[in-house]
């Protein structure tokens, strides 16, 4: 039985220092309002599509999946279903008075009518209540089995056009997960939409997985695995299934991550006799070793440029983040906070760090904020006591990351701001090693 | 040459499980002096190991070393084992060893595949002080990968820092 991931409870935390991504990709200017420092969540309501299908219901409650979004990404707060009062399914029907008094900034209006082929056409449309104006309009296609999809296409779509940058919600994410006791376990590489639903198995064996990476274009996953006896890289296409071992030399082979154009990976091996970061050109298999320290070097991740590795290094004593050119080089430390930081991850633009923290036996998801320069400032971002691999989605606006609840680790999303956080819980078994896919191509 | 039987502690923490309980089998050599396995039963007695020693010698028969967390260094309570094993491996060249290391659950996961090799690297090196030659030893590292106690406490992290001795050829 494929394991399925239910969504549980949704926790509001206390705002605190935010920290949204900035950024007009869109050219809009972002609409958030700042009070007291403190950017308050949108009020915004989804109000449930219009059935105009001919055939049965669909499965998908479209408008549900839009609110839920929005919800988890923390910069909105959607209207609770129970409050919405008037159903509007298109401009001609809206009353914005209704919309004013409940205190909503927005609204959200649709459809869902049939397309040729059993195929469903959604058409919705966006409202400022204040303006009362229609501020956009669209219709997708969905097959008859993915009207999640299109749903997260329009949450994409409507977040967007308010926060002014691309919408992460039509994404997905990568996790292990493991069944079964110490030896008699069964690992598998899953992949699921980036809120947990239609988990597909990648691949399956009785032996360790970790550290899955996808590729730029989302069509590959790099992962190590020791079915070999050791561990190996392998780069598995997700669509086919095909797969082959990148590197399996003596010794480590760990912690792949492909470079922003996809031609290189950037791995960990110990073949020289301690961990150190290479450079693996995929077409030709060449590996270029980038340090050279007696310490563990490993977890290296690009950064946007492609021209710098950000990695791990106990070279101080305890593991630290730091920072190297990709030719080689000298290495500038990067964390100053904590005693114990480690599993670096670079957000889209370049300006925040999302790491694990220890500090005794609490590790939690830290965050380093170089947006306003070095040496930057971190703050917390998880309770602990045992959070890892933290993972961001493509635009910056979420994380997702491996937390331990009694023996069983489960994966939490939480937002960029800390003002929301959603656990994700597998039916059997243990979760771990989340990635975040990068935007899909439509 | 005078090769010191005592294993030198980098520095010495001793907490928690002590890896090796039973010394006494074991007669604690003189420099220069063949050590002598009481209970061992080998066919000619020459102060050599043999094959079956591995499973009747109470010092062979441990597999185990034990670390502190985040260390790799060898703790004093380890040397028998080591001494031990290192002689079987001068005694048999044809033996094998894989050194398996592991790291407790805390931290991540790429990281203690690093604290594991080092650990493996750490007993190597001993064994090799200890009589063994390098090329019968080889290191893998399993991380956290490979706990043998689950328990989000000290009492299962500190079966889990480990190093398994396992002969692929005696």
């Amino acid at each position: 039985m494929t394991p399925r991931i239910v969504l549980l409870a949704l926790l509001l935390l206390g705002s605190h220092g935010a920290a949204l991504a900035q950024g007009g990709l869109s050219g809009d200017e972002p609409r958030l309002e700042i009070r007291n420092g403190v950017a308050a969540a949108i009020p915004i309501a989804v109000v449930p599509f219009a059935l105009e299908s001919a055939g049965l219901p669909p499965d998908t409650d479209v408008a549900a999946v839009i609110a839920a979004d929005l919800n988890r990404v923390g910069q909105f707060r959607t209207l609770a279903r129970q409050d919405v009062v008037e159903y509007p399914g298109r401009e001609a029907e809206v009353k914005f008075p209704t919309w004013r008094v409940l205190k909503q900034d927005f609204l959200v209006v649709g459809r869902v009518q049939d397309a040729e082929g059993g195929a469903y056409r959604i058409e919705f449309e966006l409202f400022d209540v204040a303006k009362q104006q229609r501020i956009l309009g669209m219709a997708l296609t969905a097959r008859a089995g993915d009207l999640r999809g299109a749903a997260h296409q329009i949450a994409d779509l409507v977040y967007e056009k308010i926060i002014g940058i691309r919408g992460a919600f039509w994404t997905r994410i990568a996790y292990i997960t493991s069944i079964g006791k110490l030896k008699d376990r069964q690992y598998a590489l899953m992949v699921a939409d980036s809120d947990g639903y239609n988990p597909q198995t990648v691949v399956r064996t009785r032996e360790p997985l970790l550290s899955p990476a996808w590729s730029p274009d989302g069509r590959r996953i790099a992962y190590v695995s020791f079915e070999r006896g050791n561990s190996s890289i392998y780069v598995q296409e997700v669509s086919t299934g095909q797969r082959q071992v990148l590197a399996s030399y003596k010794g480590i082979n760990g912690a792949p991550a492909f470079s922003p154009d996809g031609s290189k990976l950037a791995l960990t091996l110990s073949m020289s006799g301690n961990p150190e970061i290479y450079v693996m050109d995929i077409e030709s298999r060449r590996v270029t070793q980038v340090t050279r320290h007696f310490s563990i070097d490993t977890e290296a991740n690009w950064t946007p440029d492609g021209r710098s590795l950000v990695f791990t290094s106990d070279r101080a004593g305890k593991p630290q983040l730091y920072q190297i050119p990709v030719t080689g080089g000298d290495a500038t430390r990067l964390t100053f906070a904590g005693e114990y930081n480690a599993g670096g991850v670079i957000s889209w633009d370049g300006k925040q760090f999302a790491m694990v923290q220890g500090n005794g036996n609490m590790y939690r998801i830290a965050v380093l904020d170089r947006s306003l320069g070095s040496p930057g400032e971190t703050r917390v971002l998880s309770p602990g006591n045992l959070d890892e691999a933290p993972s961001y989605a493509p635009n910056g606006s979420m994380l997702i990351y491996a937390a331990s609840e009694g023996s069983r680790g489960v994966l939490n999303v939480v937002s960029a701001d800390a003002r929301v956080r959603q656990r994700l819980v597998l039916a059997d078994g243990d979760v771990r090693e989340p990635a975040w896919s990068p935007f899909r191509q439509r | 040459m005078n090769t010191p039987m005592r294993f030198i502690l980098a520095a010495a923490l001793c907490v928690g499980v002590a890896a090796c309980a039973k010394k006494a089998t074991v007669v604690e050599s003189q420099p220069d002096a063949r050590p002598v396995a009481p209970d061992t039963t080998s066919a000619v007695d020459d102060g050599m190991y043999g094959p079956e020693d591995l499973e009747t010698v109470a010092c062979l028969r441990q597999r185990v070393v034990y670390f502190d967390f985040d260390r790799a260094d060898i703790r004093s309570e380890a040397q028998d084992i080591l001494a031990c094993h290192g002689k079987y491996l001068r005694d048999r060249p044809s033996a094998q060893v894989s050194l398996e290391g592991h790291a407790d659950e805390r931290g991540t996961r790429e990281y203690n595949l690093g604290l594991g090799e080092r650990r493996g690297n750490a007993v190597s090196s001993a064994l090799q002080a200890n009589g063994g030659s390098g090329g019968q030893l080889n290191t893998v590292s399993y991380g956290e990968e490979r706990p043998v106690a689950e328990g989000n406490e000290e009492s299962a992290w500190s079966q889990n820092r480990r190093v398994e001795i396992v002969y692929t050829a005696k």
